[in-house]
């Protein structure tokens, strides 16, 4: 009972990456709160779950295996969530900000009528204290996100409703394996005790899944364009020099909708959060919500023919000048110095 | 073959062209300098709307806000672009509700609105980034949802299809009506404002903006009864107060900060060879690339 609980997203047998990294951030939370972790897995093949997800310290397994819940349908998946934890009482639940994690947890905590605060980017514990009625809430979950187009931070509690619910996008926690040896208990539930035939009216039609072709958060060198890369074709520059590099091509928000590339590749609060060796950002102002996502980058160079753009106070190196002048150069003088 | 929609607008400040005034400088957000907007993905939405009643004539889109009275002009946006009717849910005892308390009082209204077929609404709202009080609604109303939508393409009496966006592909999706759906910034755009109509609505108007006005005693009002924009407050919705506004929200802020980076000292350089060629050197020299 009052455990922290973790939704897992599951596609063909294999548990996504932002579970994994909720598993992580989960443990270190239920150790803070000296409680279990417990992981929900709804879906079909299952079989390999378990021995993908004790590594990261999971207590308890709860399995829900059924055809019909695979691929992912709000109101079954939904229906799984609300009877498991009226009758577990988590104290926390945690779920990837993803297109899922979205869907989900907004039903849910619709249904418990307890507070849901979407992609979170940090998530901690502390108390809290309320000095009109003086009351003292003990380790409540400090969920932590940007507000107002990332201008702003927000920290967010739930004093009074349980499960304190947060989202997370892919990417802002770390994953790591707590213990390869780690072993905890499965528990197999079953899904009609849960899972109404109602909940089954909507039907998938069709369903086509594309492999991302990109891959930003694992690239050890990103360069990443911005709305003052100017145009498309002036973008080809950046894939010219990641190219000699071995890097990924990154961009900005604004250099996104300006269309110069396509969404997958968009770093910041609303793309994907990267933790490169280098990043190189050319034509890019630095707005919050971007820098939020890229400034826990070991080495951070700046391109700009702005001195005074934001992102060249936390840049390590800062070249004033035009893109599509200085990246040729860049290409020229590693080419040289690496022969 | 006809539809009533209800469409979820929200009035929103523009927090993605922030300029250097739009905060404080106690580090809280200035919204007097930003400009107050019909959120982005609630027009994809209305744009799915105004295509189901292109295709069947006699379709009714309402549009349904919540916020304070200047949120209005939402209402005379939507019917400036072809929908039929505007509700307005003001009251003071809104003010500060969360996702959940918000959910909870547009669910009530669209419970007085009564009969409908579709509810269409924005993914999300650009203040907020949450997409939470879509399906929200969808909950305390008891009906299916579809959220990240990307084109109605067919709908009848009895159920809608809708091809949706996934994290790593497209999904079509059936689903019976009635049904909400949350529309996402991929899809078409909506459709500009209608020359006629602009001439038609541009005095509609609520109540309260009537009386602030002095405008109660032109009779166009009772002559034209379609310038007349609802206006509800709780009780009209027969809305339950604690779970309205603050007292309705889960959710608390607990404390607000200003988002500071910290500043390294950075090495500038200018784009002359000699500078570049440096730099190469240095990143390769100390293994940072190559």
């Amino acid at each position: 009972m009052n455990n922290l609980f973790v939704y897992l997203e599951i596609e063909e047998g294999t548990v996504a990456e932002v579970s994994l990294e909720l598993l992580t951030k989960g443990r270190s939370l239920a150790n803070q709160l000296s409680c279990k972790m417990e992981a929900i897995a709804a879906g079909a093949n299952l079989d390999g779950i378990a021995q993908q997800v004790f590594p990261y310290g999971v207590d308890v397994l709860h399995i829900f295996h059924d055809e019909r819940l695979s691929p992912y349908m709000t109101l079954p998946h939904t229906s799984i969530l609300v009877e498991l934890f009226k009758k577990e009482q988590p104290q926390i639940c945690l779920m990837g900000a993803t297109i899922i994690g979205r869907d989900l947890g907004p039903r849910v905590s619709s249904a418990l009528g307890s507070g849901l605060t979407a992609d979170c980017t940090s998530l901690e514990i502390g108390d809290h204290e309320e000095k009109k009625a003086g009351k003292i809430y003990k380790d409540l979950l400090y969920q932590i996100r940007p507000a107002f187009g990332g201008n702003i931070v927000a920290w967010i509690i739930n004093p009074d409703h349980r499960p304190q619910m947060a989202t997370v996008r892919e990417g802002v926690m770390k994953k790591e394996i707590l213990d390869p040896y780690y072993q905890g208990e499965t528990v197999e539930h079953t899904v009609s005790e849960y899972v109404k035939e109602e909940d089954f009216v909507i039907s998938i039609i069709d369903r086509h899944i594309e492999k991302s072709k990109v891959n930003i958060k694992n690239s050890p060198i990103i360069v990443s364009g911005g709305y003052g890369v100017g145009s498309k074709e002036n973008f080809q520059l950046l894939y010219q020099l990641a190219d000699v590099l071995g890097a990924e091509v990154g961009a900005s928000r604004a250099a996104v909708d300006a269309g110069f590339t396509e969404h997958e590749r968009q770093v910041g609060q609303t793309g994907v959060t990267v933790r490169p060796k280098v990043y190189i950002a050319c034509g890019i102002s630095g707005q919050i919500q971007h820098i939020a996502g890229m400034q826990d980058s070991s080495i951070i160079i700046s391109i700009n023919n702005d001195p005074g753009a934001p992102i060249n106070t936390i840049a390590d190196y800062v070249i004033i000048g035009e893109v599509e002048k200085v990246i040729p150069k860049m290409i020229k003088y590693y080419r040289k110095n690496t022969k | 073959m006809a539809f009533n929609i209800i469409v979820l607008a929200k009035q929103v400040p523009d927090t993605r062209n922030v300029g250097k005034d739009a905060m404080k400088a106690d580090g809280t957000v200035n919204r007097a300098a930003l400009p107050a907007i019909f959120n982005p993905e609630d027009l994809n939405a209305m744009e799915q709307a105004l295509d189901i009643k292109e295709r069947f004539p006699g379709s009714r889109i309402t549009v349904l806000t919540m916020g304070p009275g200047r949120a209005a002009d939402i209402l005379r946006e939507g019917l400036f672009r072809g929908t039929d009717d505007g509700v307005l849910l003001t009251d003071r005892a809104f003010a500060g509700a969360d996702t959940l308390a918000t959910s909870y009082a547009l669910s009530m209204a669209v419970r007085k609105i009564g009969a409908y077929d579709l509810i269409v609404a924005g993914r999300q709202a650009i203040d907020g980034d949450t997409a939470q009080v879509g399906p929200q609604v969808a909950e305390k109303l008891g009906i299916p949802q579809i959220t990240y939508a990307e084109n109605v393409e067919e709908i009848n009496k009895e159920k809608i299809r809708v091809k949706r966006r996934l994290d790593n592909g497209v999904e079509v999706v059936e689903c019976p009506l009635p049904a909400l759906i949350t529309v996402n910034g991929s899809a078409r755009s909506c459709r500009p404002r209608n020359a006629k109509l602009l001439q038609r609505y541009k005095h509609a108007k609520t109540v309260t903006e009537r009386q602030v006005q002095n405008l109660d005693y032109i009779d166009i009002y009772s002559i034209h009864p379609y310038l007349n924009l609802t206006e509800w407050s709780v009780a009209d919705v027969e809305a339950d107060p604690v779970q309205c506004g603050l007292s309705g929200s889960p959710t608390k802020v607990k404390k607000i900060e200003n988002v500071v980076f910290q500043a390294k000292e950075s090495k500038r350089l200018t784009d002359n060879d000699a500078d570049i060629d440096e730099l190469m050197r240095e990143l390769i020299e100390n293994h940072t690339i190559g």
